[in-house]
């Protein structure tokens, strides 16, 4: 056995180059063929990638789909996020402890199951939802959990238990998934359909500095959700000193409530490679790069047959569509379960095959990127809108949306509401037609552009969706009256806290502090100083932190406290004998009366 | 009109806090024109004789006593301070909260390499305050007004705050007077 392991992960190294950028890629593989990630793999691989073996344990350890640990045959991951709370994951939760005897974070005795919790995997409208290795199983209950449990057992095939498909491509062989689409309305923009090929013809009759220079004219902003201009970002990396370069897709979905991307990555890929390809173009780079989550792997053999398929119409490759001189090609880089590798420096650690952490801005991705050279991160979305811009026209797609905003965006509805799915509307829409057209006539509150984005209230709901009022990568999750703010803040909180990847001080222990006055503030032991508190560290958290993930990780606490402070003020109370309520004296004197053998005289009570 | 009264504690400290405070020098006779002392280690006056005006604290809480004898001081003085580092987070003491308690007493008075305790058990007389499950920094225990850092806080730090306060202006402190550690 021994000797098998060493051999079978020298063969995976070697299959990827023995190149030490390809870590992910590396261990990803060799967590599939085994389980984990053992001490004596992680030895054999940092020989053969001429590494060292922190280096590659410090990966393993990083993201959670990778385990030194043995992990399950099967390894059951049930979402956790706050809509699948809402949608009673608990009693499902409870099915699976119950039909495997074990509790989440355990294995069974077998080796067959592990059984988890992870953070939202992109598909609030469809939940209570769970990965079973790499399959998705979505609208769960605790009859299907069992079910299951069964079906595994029996039959020791995770691709058995599928009963229906989902539509569109969904249902394709390569795909398999009973995931739905839930696309709701189709716009002009991301959801029409394309001729492949058009738009980089089109692209390619023109020089690449028109081909910025029109998508700079639509005032394309990037869709993930900062909004920087994407024409812009590209000429500074077209600019940047260097003769190679390199386009990165940004498909790591992993904002609570978000799962746009999904749809556009089952339906309309093409639109994203097309888009991907006009940006190699415009910018002069040779290598594009897709991350895709690692909770989206059921579409990777889909995507990579699209790729294929390109390459095979010379939509890929060497000089594509007789284009001397223009090679570009796209690989998929996997990510393996790491929220803050959304972040696009930390996604470009990822691809180098480190660690997820976020790197010191200056110098920019656009100067020193990918393994330092110019690089380009865009949202699929941005993407798909490229492609669309250069086959209608700038003049075209800057009519819809409003001034600043211009174009549609498409949106990832969950929550309380009858109509939970994706749409594609123009920007600028108000919140309360968003609400109407979802079916969310009680909505009390709306998180607006996931847990990193604003808690608003009904005096809000005037606003517009774009990025100079309420701005959003696309995620809406619905409240009604009977969901208390304070606590969806806190499930935030929580994720937040359990997503840092801990290198600075203000997020990794803010978070926390934020956290725990949360708590005590939901326990009614709260006083109204705290809010100041909460409100005061809020900031700096946000100021001091390192990355995007610190600088609003605080929001929902902040603009929960902002827009609900009625319901924050109703909680606490004066302290005025200057006793913390928070402290419990027999809780603390627990252990203490135990060990030592006597009850306390002081407090005697 | 009669002096503002102050009252000063250590609970799990070192007394290094007490030992800064006494290094003003010879400006403790300045004090002593400004201030009563009330209840303090200093005078060894054991019970309050009436409300303070400000109440020093070195240490956290490590024991019930800790916890007892904090409140008795919130109660009885308008303005706390938490003084050093051990009062604002623990300090050394607090370094066996990553260790569960029983492991910790079993290594202090079972198992370890110097332990002599023929009786096999770990001490619980009544005189013996209990522990608490960790060591507990002051102001998660009682509402604390102002933290005077350092370990300990310097002279000049103490003397400077007191006398604002007492006097009632802004405090000058100078960076050199503020140190973490």
């Amino acid at each position: 056995m021994a000797e098998n392991l060493e051999r079978d992960v020298k063969q995976i190294c070697s299959r990827n180059g023995n190149d030490r950028t390809r870590m992910m890629d590396i261990v990803r593989e060799v967590q599939d063929r085994f389980g984990q990630v053992s001490g004596q793999a992680m030895n054999t691989i940092a020989q053969a990638v001429n590494s060292h073996r922190v280096e590659v344990e410090s990966v393993v350890s990083f993201y959670s789909f990778l385990s030194e640990e043995p992990k399950g045959k099967f390894v059951i991951r049930l979402c956790n996020d706050i809509i699948d709370k809402m949608q009673g994951v608990e009693k499902v939760a409870e099915a699976f402890r119950e039909e495997l005897g074990i509790d989440f974070g355990e294995s069974t005795s077998d080796g067959k199951f592990t059984l988890e919790w992870t953070p939202c995997i992109g598909m609030c409208d469809q939940a209570p939802a769970a990965l079973v290795n790499n399959k998705v199983l979505t609208r769960l209950s605790s009859d299907s959990a069992r079910e299951i449990v069964q079906s595994l057992k029996q039959n020791e095939d995770e691709n058995r238990l599928l009963h229906m498909l989902g539509d569109g491509n969904n249902a394709d062989p390569l795909v398999n998934s009973m995931v739905n689409n839930n696309i709701r309305e189709r716009g002009p923009v991301i959801f029409a359909d394309l001729k492949h090929g058009t738009a980089i013809h089109k692209a390619l009759s023109m020089s690449a500095v028109e081909v910025i220079k029109d998508v700079k004219t639509a005032r394309l902003r990037g869709r993930g959700g900062a909004g920087f201009p994407t024409g812009m970002k590209w000429e500074f990396t077209r600019a940047a000193s260097g003769s190679e370069k390199v386009v990165i897709c940004n498909a790591d979905e992993g904002e609570p409530g978000t799962f746009k991307d999904r749809t556009i990555l089952t339906e309309k890929p093409d639109l994203l490679f097309e888009g991907m390809t006009i940006a190699g173009y415009a910018i002069g780079a040779g290598t594009g790069v897709v991350y895709l989550r690692g909770e989206y792997a059921y579409l990777r053999p889909f995507l990579e047959s699209v790729l294929a398929e390109r390459r095979n119409k010379n939509l890929l490759g060497v000089s594509i569509l007789g284009k001397t001189g223009f090679d570009f090609d796209i690989r998929i880089q996997m990510g393996a379960g790491a929220y803050v590798c959304g972040e696009e420096t930390a996604l470009i650690s990822s691809c180098e095959g480190l660690r997820g952490d976020p790197r010191n801005r200056p110098p920019f991705p656009a100067q020193k990127g990918y393994l330092t050279l110019p690089t380009s991160v865009n949202n699929v979305e941005t993407f798909c809108c490229v492609a669309r811009i250069l086959d209608k026209g700038a003049g075209w797609f800057a009519e819809m949306g409003s001034k600043g905003s211009t174009g549609t965006k498409l949106l990832s509805i969950s929550g309380d509401c009858t109509r939970p799915g994706v749409y594609e509307l123009e920007f600028g829409i108000t919140v309360s037609d968003l609400l109407e057209k979802a079916g969310a006539e009680d909505a009390y509150a709306v998180q607006v552009g996931g847990p990193s984005g604003q808690l608003i209230g009904e005096a809000d709901f005037h606003r517009k969706i774009c990025y100079d009022d309420v701005a959003t990568g696309g995620a809406v999750m619905i409240f009604n009256k009977d969901r208390n703010p304070l606590e969806i803040a806190h499930e935030f909180m929580e994720f937040f806290c359990e997503e840092s990847c801990g290198y600075c001080t203000p997020c990794r222990v803010g978070n926390e502090l934020l956290k725990q006055r949360l708590e005590a503030i939901i326990a009614g032991k709260g006083t109204p100083e705290d809010l100041d508190y909460l409100e005061q560290l809020g900031k700096t958290v946000a100021v001091a932190s390192r990355c995007g993930l610190g600088q609003t990780s605080s929001n929902p606490v902040r603009t929960s406290l902002k827009n609900f402070r009625g319901e924050y003020e109703k909680l606490v109370r004066e302290n005025k004998d200057g006793m913390q309520r928070t402290f419990d004296i027999h809780k603390a004197l627990a252990a203490g009366e135990d060990l030592q053998g006597r009850k306390s005289v002081i407090y005697a009570d | 009109m009669a002096k503002p009264k102050i009252a000063t504690a250590s609970l799990a400290g070192c007394f290094g806090c007490h030992m800064s405070l006494l290094d003003i020098d010879d400006r403790i006779l300045k004090l002593v024109e400004l201030v009563d002392f009330d209840k303090s280690p200093v005078d060894d006056i054991k019970k309050f004789t009436g409300r303070c005006a400000v109440g020093l604290i070195e240490g956290g809480c490590c024991n019930e006593e800790n916890v007892h004898n904090l409140q008795y001081f919130r109660e009885n003085c308008d303005i706390l301070i938490s003084v050093g580092e051990c009062a604002i987070m623990g300090g050394i003491p607090a370094m066996r909260n990553n260790i569960p308690l029983k492991e910790c007493l079993d290594e202090a008075y079972l198992n370890g390499p110097t332990v002599y305790n023929p009786s096999g058990k770990i001490p619980g007389d009544k005189e013996l305050p209990l522990i608490l499950d960790r060591v507990y920094p002051c102001h998660e225990v009682v509402k604390m007004d102002y933290y005077l850092p350092g370990c300990p806080p310097p002279a000049d730090l103490l003397w400077q705050a007191l006398v604002a306060l007492l006097e009632n202006k802004p405090m000058d402190l100078p960076y050199e007077v503020i140190k973490y550690d």
